[in-house]
């Protein structure tokens, strides 16, 4: 009976579904919780690891399905062509503090990042997969794999990247004393992608479309930066 | 049909990103340069918004579920994530708050640089 169900686990259907099923919890306890750091990826994560582990339940079976739903990653980027695309007109207008602001964000990201590293004495695989974390998951995850980093790590040093920045934005701008919103919006792409950009909606309509189209060009500086990077 | 349509339109769209980042010299994600390529598809008009739109949406609308085996892939990496907890916290937290001030600082001075040529008035 026990091995009938865990052969079971093996089956693509198992992965697919358990991911859907852990997933759906994530997005229900973030509604009630009104908070972004009840962050429905992390929730999800951090559910299904519990619950494979609890039931002996082998990494390799959950990514039979798994896998599957990794593979819709390249297109999901894709798309964030799509989602820039509608933000053209604001891009357009304000192209250099947008293309200048997320060239310096890229570049102490990743600098500081290398730097803080080397001092903290890491391995180079978690440097690696450090470097790209302000950027987008599936931009991260993929410069993450090519460099030779872990991308299950980068992709969780991201979400919590994305859910301080969505925490403390606030917080920041009164600290870095940033009044215009063109700045605020973008900062907070910058620094923070898709979960910060979730805080500067919330903030002004200007500071959320800003932030969205940080998010697609620092995801793009961030590539040529690394192009050049001494690994 | 025309989900189906949309959804083939942006897989090839994906393949040919991966196509061309396999002739590249170097190595850039095929994934990323699938996203430019659809974009100057998009800005050049050769292809309408309405032809990928509804497809494009079911992707960025669950981007964050599809990355739900990724992060539960962290499991394998458990030892290595314990032992270097604290550090790559310091990591993570140091580097965010230096990047948005290096961004917000960066495109205040550019706005403002802007606003002096334009004669001062800060129209935008």
């Amino acid at each position: 009976m026990i091995e009938w169900a865990m052969s079971l686990t093996a089956n693509p259907f198992f992965g697919v579904s358990a991911s859907i099923g852990v997933f759906a919890l994530g997005l229900y306890i973030n509604k009630k919780a009104k908070n972004p750091a009840a962050n429905p990826l992390l929730i999800a994560g951090a559910l299904l690891i519990i619950l494979l582990a609890a039931l002996h339940i082998p990494l390799e079976n959950y990514q039979q399905g798994g896998s599957l739903i990794t593979m819709l990653l390249p297109p999901a980027t894709a798309a964030l062509a799509i989602a820039i695309y509608r933000q053209i007109q604001v891009l357009k207008k304000h192209f250099l503090p947008v293309l200048l602001g997320c060239l310096a964000g890229a570049l102490t990201s990743v600098g500081s990042a290398y730097l803080l590293c080397k001092a903290f004495g890491l391995d180079d695989s978690l440097l690696i997969s450090l470097l790209p974390k302000s950027v987008t998951t599936p931009i991260a995850a993929e410069l993450s794999m090519q460099g030779g980093g872990i991308t299950a790590i980068t992709a969780a040093a991201v979400v919590v990247t994305g859910i301080l920045g969505a925490v403390f934005a606030p917080l920041l701008i009164k600290l870095f004393r940033i009044s215009d919103p063109v700045a605020q919006g973008l900062a907070i792409g910058a620094c923070s992608h898709a979960v910060g950009t979730s805080k500067a909606v919330e903030l002004g309509e200007i500071q959320g479309a800003m932030s969205g189209i940080a998010i697609g060009v620092s995801g793009i500086v961030t590539v040529i930066i690394l192009q050049f990077f001494p690994l | 049909m025309k989900f189906l349509k949309q959804l083939a339109l942006i897989f090839a769209v994906c393949l040919a990103g991966e196509g061309l980042a396999g002739l590249l010299p170097f190595t850039f994600p095929g994934s990323v340069l699938s996203m430019v390529l659809l974009f100057v598809l998009l800005a050049s008009k050769l292809l309408k918004l309405e032809q990928v739109e509804d497809a494009g949406d079911f992707f960025l609308k669950n981007m964050a579920f599809l990355f739900v085996p990724t992060v539960v892939g962290v499991m394998e990496h458990f030892p290595l994530l314990l032992q270097n907890l604290l550090p790559l916290l310091a990591v993570i937290i140091i580097t965010t708050i230096l990047t948005f001030g290096a961004a917000a600082w960066t495109a205040t001075a550019v706005i403002r640089l802007q606003s002096r040529k334009k004669g001062g008035k800060a129209d935008d």
